[in-house]
């Protein structure tokens, strides 16, 4: 198995105070992996060390087998597509451009890059009309599919994403995680997510990292960990959704 | 009326042009250097206090000690050049204007390129990052086009300021829009001051306006509005300066600049000087308003060939004498000490004196019976002391303290034109008054006897810079005057441009005293 992401005792402290303890976790090319647990487990921080938004302050975090304090963090990024709640679009360029900024900071011709957002567009399943639009024009929906078709335009091998559908609408986030989980597929992805809901982990992930006060608790695929963990605070995390869908079956049958 | 308006208007050109070329270029390199400055501060916090702190501190200077402040530093720099690179630079006009202005225009420039670049969405600011753009990259794309409104905002504050802060740099020798407000006060020349007032807040005005169409512009990604800015600012600015080449292109320089000091007589004699220079072909080009201390120092730094200044005033002021030997003695110490000193030439005296004297209205002076100023000494402390800019910190009001040991109820300063309605109004009691002064007469003033004399003489005297002390076209063009004006002839030419109606320039006033048989 070769793996796309690999922490080697890798922590991250602010003033001497840990948000991340030594962790070592490997993360398989081709996997969907979801980070999950409460707000200041260091969810957001382990993601972050794996394009080098951060930096770890101890150990090391291999991408692709190559050390990342070795390579430009810039470099890296451009190669490792990102996408968050706040989205981030840029809000004074079209949604085109948008999309098209990382295929442009790599020098790609113009017609390339023209093509690749109509390719991006059709896969997001955003009409194209909405190339020439300000993000500002568009839907909390769209916008997000804009930022994922923004997150793959490079045609990244590694898709980050740090809270993605926190901020929509119910409806909207089933449908975008849906299309998220049939892209990963399609483009042979390694998708790393976090989220702090537990039941869209369990249903979207291959595997499953459950993280508290730092720490990494446990790794395993859903079903292992539906099927019981030692950790009562794991057993806690995974049991609330696990009751809310026994309760939504009770109630369909009626 | 209408004269004075189009005297007023016929030099527009001139003055609007300096005006616009100075704010312009303050505006330029307070950009250049408050932008950057701004934007590194956005990144690092400490910096950002530092640059604040500094601005708002340079802010809270009043503008006009400012610009005063940076004529004796630009001076001394320009000493140290000589010595270095064994030639200097002028140290009057433009450069210490354009520094002060620089320095003015910087505090919003600054503060709203630290505000604009940290007030980027945090958010934005992270995908920057995480799409891969490098630091650079995120400033040019990304931090620089979002804050362009509240920058341009900025600048937009700091061109106003500017424009309305270039009219201070009058004093310091360089012509602008404040050329018609000074010597308007003066000479109570309302017109003047009016179109002063009006072109320089017109400009303003216009140019606030091109640049919210830019501000909009930025902000609305609208390149239509920005372009008409942009263009609107660029005409603007080559229509303004077109009549100062064309000016420069044609004369070339003048072949001589007369000084003047900031009041009427000084206006009249440097346009008696420059008149006689004119009339022998040479071109003349005119430096008024300069302060005091900045007059003498201009001539011996030979920015200035010309100018009138008071035996007392250089006895006391440049050669720091407290005494009095009397009034040749002066004249003939000032003469060899000035050569000695600085190279300055001293002419024959014009023929009268410009003295500091105290004077009262008649019939107050009568009521409490007070004829000297040992008189006055047992009566001044329930009288009022009113002086003019500078009295009160010059070294002969020092001496008559002392001498007739004077301590009034109270002190106030005025601009000398307020001063004579303050002793008209009841305001003051006491005035320091120049015995020259046309209004003494028409006022009915007495001024005071000075028995100690402790006041020294004031002889008007044409200084020459040390360059042009064997210039013979200039000396011959200036000697003549020498012991050609009375105080009566003085006094009237004064009053005709102070007086309230049927007013007379300083040309106008130069040409009567020149046509006198």
């Amino acid at each position: 198995m070769i793996e796309a992401i690999v922490l080697d005792a890798a922590g991250k402290s602010y003033d001497g105070q840990a948000v991340l303890a030594p962790t070592t976790l490997s993360i398989a090319k081709g996997r969907f992996v979801a980070l999950v647990g409460g707000s200041g487990a260091g969810k957001t921080t382990l993601l972050k060390l794996m394009n080098g938004l951060s930096t770890p302050t101890t150990g090391r975090v291999l991408v692709e087998g190559v050390d990342v304090a070795a390579r430009p963090g810039p470099e890296l990024r451009r190669g490792i597509g990102y996408v968050f709640q706040e989205i981030g679009l840029f809000p004074h360029m079209t949604v085109a451009q948008n999309i098209g900024i990382t295929p442009n900071l790599l020098g790609w011709p113009e017609g390339e890059i023209a093509a690749r957002v109509d390719e991006l567009l059709d896969l997001v399943a955003l009409p194209r009309a909405v190339a020439g639009r300000a993000p500002s024009e568009l839907s909390g929906g769209q916008r997000q599919r804009v930022g994922v078709a923004r997150a793959l335009a490079a045609r990244p091998s590694i898709l980050l994403m740090d809270e993605p559908f926190g901020a929509l609408d119910p409806v909207t986030r089933v449908a975008l995680a849906d299309d998220v989980r049939r892209l990963h597929e399609a483009l042979g992805l390694t998708t790393v997510m976090v989220t702090h809901d537990v039941g869209e982990a369990l249903l979207l992930a291959d595997e499953v990292v459950v993280m508290a006060g730092g720490k990494v608790l446990a790794h395993a695929p859903p079903r292992d960990l539906l099927a019981g963990h030692p950790d009562p605070v794991v057993t806690d995390l995974i049991a609330a959704p696990r009751r809310q869908a026994e309760r939504l079956a009770e109630l369909a049958r009626g | 009326m209408a004269d004075r308006l189009s005297a007023a208007l016929t030099v527009l050109p001139e003055r609007l042009g300096w005006h616009v070329t100075l704010s312009a270029a303050a505006l330029a390199l307070g950009l250049a250097i408050a932008l950057p400055v701004g934007i590194a501060a956005a990144r690092n916090p400490r910096l950002k206090w530092i640059a604040l702190a500094t601005a708002g501190l340079v802010q809270t200077i009043p503008s006009l000690a400012l610009l005063a402040l940076f004529y004796p530093l630009l001076l001394l720099l320009s000493g140290l050049a000589v010595k270095v690179l064994g030639h200097g630079f002028p140290a009057l006009g433009f450069l210490p204007s354009l520094l002060a202005l620089t320095l003015y225009s910087m505090l919003p420039i600054l503060r709203n390129a630290a505000a604009g670049v940290s007030g980027v969405d945090p958010a934005v600011v992270e995908a920057a990052r995480g799409v891969g753009m490098t630091d650079r990259q995120r400033l040019w794309r990304v931090e620089l086009p979002l804050a362009a409104p509240v920058i341009m905002a900025g600048v937009r504050t700091a061109a106003v300021w500017t424009i309305g802060a270039a009219t201070l740099s009058t004093p310091v020798g360089q012509t602008s829009l404040g050329d018609y407000i000074f010597s308007g006060l003066q000479t109570e020349d309302w017109v003047a001051v009016l179109v002063g007032c009006a072109a320089s807040a017109g400009l303003a005005m216009v140019v606030d306006q091109l640049l919210g169409l830019i501000e909009g512009g930025v902000a609305r990604r609208d390149p239509r509005r920005l372009w008409a800015g942009g263009a609107g600012l660029a005409l603007g600015l080559l229509a303004a300066v077109a009549p100062l080449a064309g000016a420069a292109l044609s004369q070339g320089r003048p072949a001589y600049v007369i000084g003047a000091k900031n009041f009427s007589e000084q206006y009249i004699l440097a346009e008696l000087m420059a008149g006689r220079l004119e009339a022998e072909g040479a071109s003349v080009q005119r430096r008024v308003n300069l302060g005091s201390a900045v007059a003498y120092r201009a001539l011996a730094a030979g920015e200035i060939d010309a100018y009138v200044d008071y035996s007392g005033t250089l006895w006391a002021n440049v050669l720091n004498r407290q005494d009095n030997p009397g009034r040749q003695a002066v004249l003939d110490g000032l003469r060899t000490e000035l050569k000695r000193r600085d190279g300055v030439v001293l002419l024959a005296p014009l023929g009268f004196e410009n003295a500091y004297a105290l004077a009262m209205r008649r019939d107050r002076a009568e009521a409490l019976g007070v004829k000297t100023l040992a008189d006055l000494a047992a009566k001044a402390p329930d009288l009022v002391m009113g002086g003019d800019l500078e009295f009160f910190s010059r070294p002969e009001w020092a001496a008559v303290v002392k001498a007739y040991g004077l301590s009034f109820k109270t002190k106030r300063q005025f601009q000398p034109t307020f001063m004579y309605r303050a002793l008209a109004s009841g305001e003051a009691d006491v005035i320091s008054a120049f015995s020259s002064d046309g209004r003494i007469a028409a006022d009915d003033l007495v001024l005071l006897g000075d028995p100690k004399g402790a006041l020294p003489p004031y002889d008007a005297v044409i200084l020459v810079a040390p360059k042009r002390a064997g210039d013979r076209r200039l000396l011959a063009a200036l000697t003549p005057l020498g012991d050609s004006i009375d105080v009566k002839a003085m006094q009237a030419a004064n009053y005709a441009v102070d007086r309230d109606t049927g007013k007379k320039s300083p040309a106008e006033a130069a040409q009567l005293l020149s046509s006198r048989p």
